[in-house]
């Protein structure tokens, strides 16, 4: 399990060294969407317009970040969970997008995804918004202002925490819960 | 007969949704200290040094612990002598949740479930009452996830299926909720009652404060034989394996129907968020 410096955009060579279980200290610009966002996303490619920002090694972050207080770009700001976006995330890795961040598991689609397109699957600590926040130096949204929390955001962040979970190779880091321990098979 | 002015509810409630989405209850990050110093795999004991640091940053910088600042949900014991003068306890109470989401820079998660428009002002929250003997009012407050109440179930067990059916259930929806709803976790269990009435339970249940004991000796024991059984399945925390996935089990029991079972598990992420005043 390695650690690395990198920034995003991502490389096709970045993300493909990564494996599940090396910390990722990311830097660079990101992009905010959780459920409403990219359902609007869809919409957007589905009548072939223009989408907000480039795809092309983009890192999606999936947070519905807290209000900014007074003096900081961004509220509480940690990952929520990303089955949820399950069945949008194949066909943006297939339009050029490298990474996702988020908690909890994805399904084997996004699995085989991430195989087929070279990308990776970063977990961020769920519940440490306020730790997490202080990685944000700028915030900005660029659509879908209506959406409130839900808005597509412009992160600019500095050494953002970050486990790989899921890598180009069909790796998973997280565990399987021991059924039989307990009498369940 | 003792009167209360709607405005003292107002800003009680205000001052709990913010401080309560500030400061993780003693109890939690205490238990959270205890959990960290038995785990021996590195990651584990990562994340307990990152939840810790994100009691003091939150702490420190007033924001709050996790951007889902929750679906705002109490539990109100009305004293049957006291009145209350002004709007309506409900509406006091929401009043309360609008102001203190604003003031606390809370995040704003309540939405039309079929729109998914948001109602703009986390309102309205989910009330359970109960109307009690004497003067006070006792409103506790819980700052609920959703993704930890996205893991959570409801079911109709059959009666012969018994104590071994309950624990089956609960472990088997542990298992499948794995890294989704932020472990380690509480686990709130409700058994008896109606349909409606076990979740109810389990989630009152959750109002305890972790590493105390059930009154019923009974169901005290089934607890401690749960929580160990739920950390033999070694999810840990995040779902990077170690000892602990629960931080602790709660069990509320009521009597039921001779035909019913009714068993519901509400699953509470680690940022176990609650507060309680009485007016
Ligand atoms: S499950 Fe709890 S800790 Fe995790 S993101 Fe939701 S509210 Fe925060």
């Amino acid at each position: 399990m390695a650690e690395y410096r990198m920034n995003a955009p991502l490389s096709d060579a970045d993300a493909e060294k990564l494996r599940c279980g090396d910390v990722v200290f990311l830097s660079g610009v990101i992009y905010t969407a959780r459920d409403a966002a990219h359902k609007r996303l869809m919409d957007l490619l589905d009548q072939n317009m223009e989408l907000p920002f480039d795809l092309k090694g983009a890192v999606i972050y999936y947070v519905g970040p807290s209000p900014a207080p007074e003096g900081r770009p961004i509220g509480s700001a940690g990952p929520t969970t990303s089955y949820r976006m399950d069945s949008y995330a194949p066909r943006l890795h297939g339009l050029g997008v490298k990474a996702s961040i988020g908690k909890g598991r994805r399904n084997a689609e996004v699995i085989n995804a991430l195989k087929k397109f070279g990308g990776v699957y970063f977990g961020a600590t769920g519940g440490a918004g306020a730790l997490l926040s202080m990685r944000i130096a700028e915030a900005r949204v660029i659509a879908f202002e209506d959406l409130g929390t839900e808005a597509i955001r412009e992160l600019k962040v500095s050494e953002f925490p970050l486990l790989v979970i899921n890598d180009s190779q069909g790796g998973d880091l997280y565990v399987t819960p021991d059924r039989k321990a307990v009498g369940l098979e | 007969m003792r009167t209360l002015d709607s405005d003292v509810i107002v800003d009680a409630v205000a001052g709990m949704c913010i401080h309560a989405n500030r400061y993780l209850p003693e109890d939690v990050q205490r238990c959270f200290a205890q959990c960290s110093s038995k785990e021996s795999v590195p990651a584990a004991r990562e994340i307990f040094r990152q939840l810790t640091e994100n009691c003091t940053l939150a702490a420190r910088t007033g924001l709050p612990l996790c951007q889902d600042t929750g679906l705002a949900c109490f539990f109100v014991e009305l004293g049957q002598d006291l009145h209350i003068m002004g709007r309506n306890i409900r509406e006091a109470i929401n009043d309360g949740v609008r102001k203190g989401y604003d003031e606390g820079r809370l995040r704003k998660s309540a939405c039309d479930p079929f729109t998914r428009a948001n109602t703009g002002d986390n309102t309205p929250s989910v009330i359970h009452f109960d109307i009690v003997p004497g003067d006070t009012l006792r409103i506790s407050f819980m700052a609920k996830g959703g993704g930890s109440e996205n893991m959570s179930r409801v079911t109709m067990l059959a009666p012969a299926e018994g104590w071994e059916g309950i624990r089956k259930f609960v472990l088997q929806r542990v298992a499948e909720a794995g890294p989704n709803p932020c472990p380690p976790i509480v686990v709130g269990i409700g058994i008896g009652g109606t349909f409606d009435y076990a979740p109810v339970l389990a989630k009152k249940a959750l109002l305890r404060k972790l590493g105390d004991r059930n009154p019923d000796p009974g169901l005290d024991a089934r607890e401690k034989e749960l929580l160990a059984d739920i950390n033999k399945l070694g999810i840990g925390p995040m779902g990077l394996g170690g000892l602990t996935t629960a931080l602790d089990v709660k069990m509320a029991v009521s009597p039921c129907h001779i035909a019913s079972l009714p068993l519901a598990v509400n699953i509470q992420c680690h940022s176990a968020r609650h507060e309680e005043v009485e007016l």
